[in-house]
């Protein structure tokens, strides 16, 4: 995900602080990983080297003074190209898999055991994903269904080349 | 042969499912029908209040292994045993007594009746067991409640939509305060958003009643919401990670 892209669009309704920016970060996207307050700042400094952004003044607060940050309309065409244009679809773990299929067969060893023992992580860890969504609230069910469902997806493939692995021992080993 | 249902005694919710014997188990299990041999050595165990999922192709065998554990079926080979008695030994009332008491079903299709009500069809188990009316009725529509349809009590089926019925066929399922719940594709005829509702309804009703659930499915994301699986494939079943 790109980060400088969410930290452009949370700014987009109105200036923040630095501060201010990680919190709404971290209330709406980070459930799995809170931002660093290092990663803010240095995101903000190349948005504002490249005039996506601009600062606007200080906050005074209990601590030392807080600079404020206000999108600028270059920032905005930015943020909306972002959200108009699809993300290319990456392969996930089919590559990782795939390559480890091979080489079990190539080397003579029981490739059937590691798409077992794959699938069977999965399944585990699709089921932690499961009772997380039961216990957890809308934004949970979404994340957490997103997750599934590729899991899901991943141990399609497993099943699909377990069905298939003689077809492919067959050529590995010709 | 006995002919008296087995004594429903109450689970113990703190124990490890399993620690003291199955509450259901097949063991080895065969049945064929003409030339095909559905099942073919098949054995599984549920604890007291366990959700197994029951995962395999089309035409492995597991809807039939879920008719032979619920006794709509004898098997040709093998026994199936509930609370530590063989149910080849009760007689076919027997064996009716016990489904209506101790266990419940929820299908993929055409499980209501379509000339009662919504309220009538989660109502009848307990009809059926003899309770009254009224009783019967008042603890359906608790359970209506609980499943989010309570407003379409007075509904026929016909008029339910897919979702709707199957939250209804929980409610039924559910009422009698079965030992164990049979799910043959419950979320099979349901779009994806149905599917995740119907499920997190049914395995929190069945949690908080104690209900062990045995789930057919061929769907992960649905086997997902279960404690561990068990595959069938070829009429033999194994459960991957325990070395069966």
């Amino acid at each position: 995900m790109s980060l400088g892209h969410t930290i452009l669009g949370l700014l987009e309704p109105g200036p923040r602080h630095g501060y201010d920016l990680k919190r709404a970060y971290d209330e709406r996207f980070g459930r799995a990983r809170a931002l660093p307050y290092g990663q803010v700042y240095a995101t903000l400094s190349r948005l504002l080297k490249n005039g996506l952004v601009e600062a606007c003044g200080t906050e005074q607060g209990e601590g030392p003074e807080r600079k404020r940050y206000v999108i600028t309309e270059a920032g905005i065409t930015d943020v909306s190209r972002w959200l108009t244009e699809p993300e290319s679809p990456a392969s996930y773990l089919q590559s990782t898999l795939y390559t480890k299929v091979v080489l079990a067969l190539m080397t003579g060893r029981p490739a059937r055991e590691v798409l077992e023992t794959q699938r069977a992580e999965h399944l585990r860890h699709m089921r932690e994903l499961t009772r997380r969504k039961l216990a957890g609230d809308l934004a949970d069910q979404l994340l957490c269904d997103h997750a599934l469902i590729h899991l899901d997806a991943d141990l399609r493939w497993l099943e699909l080349t377990a069905s298939r692995l003689d077809e492919l021992a067959g050529k590995v080993r010709a | 042969m006995s002919t008296a249902p087995i004594t429903a005694a109450a689970p113990d919710a703190g124990a490890d499912p399993r620690a003291e014997g199955a509450l259901l188990a097949a063991t080895d299990v065969r049945k064929g029908f003409g030339l095909t041999q559905a099942l073919d050595g098949a054995s599984l165990e549920i604890g007291p209040g366990e959700l197994v999922a029951v995962l395999g192709a089309s035409g492995s065998g597991k809807s039939t292994l879920l008719h032979c554990l619920a006794g709509l079926i004898r098997p040709d080979a093998g026994t199936v045993s509930y609370r530590g008695q063989d149910l080849a030994g009760l007689s076919d009332s027997a064996r009716s007594a016990l489904r209506r008491a101790d266990f419940g079903f929820v299908f993929q299709f055409g499980q209501l009746v379509p000339e009662l009500s919504c309220l009538e069809n989660t109502a009848l188990p307990l009809r059926l067991n003899g309770m009254r009316r009224r009783p019967a009725e008042e603890r359906a529509r608790e359970w209506l409640d609980r499943l989010d349809v309570a407003d379409l009590a007075d509904k026929r089926p016909g008029e339910l939509s897919g979702g709707q019925g199957q939250r209804a066929a929980i409610a039924r399922a559910l009422v009698t305060g079965p030992a164990v719940v049979f799910a043959d594709e419950p979320t099979g005829a349901l779009d994806s958003l149905n599917s995740e509702r119907v499920m997190a309804l049914l395995v929190t009703a069945a949690r908080e009643s104690g209900a062990a659930v045995l789930l057919v499915t061929h769907d992960m994301r649905v086997a997902a919401y279960a404690d561990r699986e068990v595959v069938v494939q070829d009429g033999r079943t194994r459960e991957p990670g325990r070395g069966r």
